[in-house]
């Protein structure tokens, strides 16, 4: 099998690795600002209930919450919803990634929220603005400065995990390359998929560090 | 008639009793300066009357209109505190200036005065800027050299009308930046001003508002005492233009000569109240009289 070969079925497996890591982004974000929401209600059982769901997804393996989205649906009416489906399996993981991340991203968000000064939300009180205009305005672009650190260091982790899909046979990078290593008996496709994580964290890690500058025009 | 009217506030923090029953009058254009040693309870008197804490008793009148009534808020539960739109309307008849400036980091100078009017008429700015690009876009579309004078004269028309609010408030934005003295840092951050220069923003974002009532929560406390100077001087103008002021204050000095009156406080009551003469010069009450030894001495 020749290099141009090998890199042709990387790539299409890298495209379901990309996918997945940009759909998991798109969803994972702004439901994270929504548990996060759940988790620092006033309305006390909201906010444990909130916290108990936080609490299992980031004490459980996201292995194990894969096969639980693929498997339980299944088990509990009795077809198999994702293994019928054209692409099921590449559903059900991104459910479990969403969900998954969506719990480690409302914390980095509690987190930003919290650090907030008292003083920020009673200055906007007395110009008379709104919680939703207080929100969106004053709190939120300082929160995002904020997480940038620690948004960075989950996304890159993220790029990594994805390759947990395969777990549910979702046809991604490592996959191609562990089908060639056991059709063709070449082992070095595996370390050339790795290359690729690398390019991709670097270009991250680079987009990262421009808008951490790009948000360095005040400092608090 | 007085227009702000303050009978027998009370607050507790838990088993702290606060505030023990306050009542004062301010006249328009009246400058009151507010003393006492930490503890006595003024800056929780300005955060009742800026409704950041809400009294048990007592009511609050502007204008003579009762704003707050502590106990009727009381038998109502919590009534005024849902009522988010209500308290808002309420909130803007006065107008607080922190000890810790609390300017928004993330936004310029000229943004943090403008940011609450633009909320505020966020409605006619949206309809302004939608008129502006829709007929921006006919003018693209325009093919002859006369329906474009056309629309022109249409979009100035328009704009010049829709945008007025907007214009509005940019201009008095400007005009207020210049009478703190700040026009020329518009454009900094509040991360690139000096002390003094944070909290003169802070007072021209209050202004902006035109609350009835300006209340100032130390403003001086945060500043090295040749920034105090600066600050001190925008609120001796303010009081040339009849701005009606409330000044929780440890500049002694400072309140003997600008205050029309001077209100002691001591353990969550008004101890002694009077014109500023009275006040430091003959005060009647011997906490008053220890208290501002104990301050000369400093």
């Amino acid at each position: 099998m020749s290099f141009i070969e090998v890199t042709k079925q990387l790539l299409s497996g890298f495209g379901t690795t990309c996918l997945l890591f940009i759909l998991t982004i798109l969803f994972a974000l702004p439901l994270g600002l929504i548990i996060c929401f759940g988790s620092t209600t006033r309305f006390k059982p909201l906010r444990y209930v909130t916290r108990a769901f936080v609490w299992i997804i980031r004490g459980t393996p996201l292995m194990l919450q894969l096969f639980v989205v693929f498997y339980v649906p299944g088990m509990l009416f009795d077809s198999p919803i994702f293994a019928t489906l054209e692409n099921g399996r590449f559903i059900a993981a991104l459910i479990a990634f969403v969900i998954n991340y969506a719990c480690y991203f409302s914390e980095i968000f509690r987190g930003g929220i919290e650090s907030i000064s008292k003083g920020q939300y009673e200055a906007a009180a007395v110009l008379g603005m709104s919680k939703g205009q207080t929100f969106f305005h004053v709190v939120l672009p300082q929160v995002i400065k904020r997480i940038i650190p620690p948004m960075s260091n989950e996304i890159i982790t993220l790029v990594k995990d994805t390759s947990l899909a395969r777990v549910i046979s979702v046809i991604d990078i490592i996959f191609a390359a562990e089908t060639i290593l056991s059709l063709k008996a070449l082992m070095w496709p595996l370390f050339y998929a790795g290359a690729f994580y690398l390019v991709f964290n670097g270009v991250l890690t680079l987009l990262f560090g421009y808008v951490e500058r790009k948000l360095n025009y005040y400092k608090v | 008639m007085a227009i702000l009217e303050v009978k027998g506030i009370k607050k507790n923090f838990g088993q702290t009793e606060v505030l023990k029953g306050i009542g004062f009058s301010v006249e328009k254009g009246e400058v009151v300066a507010i003393i006492g040693s930490s503890g006595s309870g003024k800056t929780t008197l300005l955060r009742c009357l800026n409704f950041l804490e809400f009294a048990d008793e007592g009511t609050i009148s502007v204008n003579g209109e009762v704003l707050y009534d502590g106990a009727s808020e009381r038998q109502a539960k919590k009534k005024l505190k849902n009522s988010d739109k209500q308290l808002r309307r309420k909130r803007l008849h006065f107008g607080l200036v922190f000890q810790s400036f609390n300017l928004f980091p993330h936004k310029s100078v000229m943004d943090n005065l403008l940011l609450a009017p633009t909320l505020q008429f966020k409605k006619e700015v949206r309809q302004a800027k939608r008129a502006e690009r829709a007929a921006k876009a006919k003018l693209k579309k325009a093919k002859t050299e006369e329906e474009k004078q056309a629309i022109e004269l249409e979009l100035k028309e328009k704009t010049s009308l829709d945008y007025s609010c907007l214009a509005e408030i940019k201009e008095k934005a400007a005009a207020t930046l210049e009478r703190v003295g700040l026009l020329d840092k518009k454009n900094s951050y509040p991360c690139e001003l000096s002390g003094g220069q944070q909290q003169r923003v802070a007072i021209a974002r209050a202004l902006i508002m035109n609350p009835d009532i300006l209340c100032f929560d130390e403003p001086t406390s945060a500043l090295d005492p040749e920034l105090t100077g600066e600050v001190l001087k925008v609120i001796r103008e303010l009081k040339n233009t009849d701005t009606t002021m409330i000044v929780v204050t440890h500049e002694m000095e400072f309140a003997e000569d600008v205050a029309d009156k001077v209100i002691f406080m001591a353990n969550g009551v008004i101890e002694e109240e009077g014109n500023p003469e009275e006040v430091f010069k003959r005060p009647k009450s011997e906490k008053t009289k220890s208290f501002l030894a104990s301050r000369k001495n400093v």
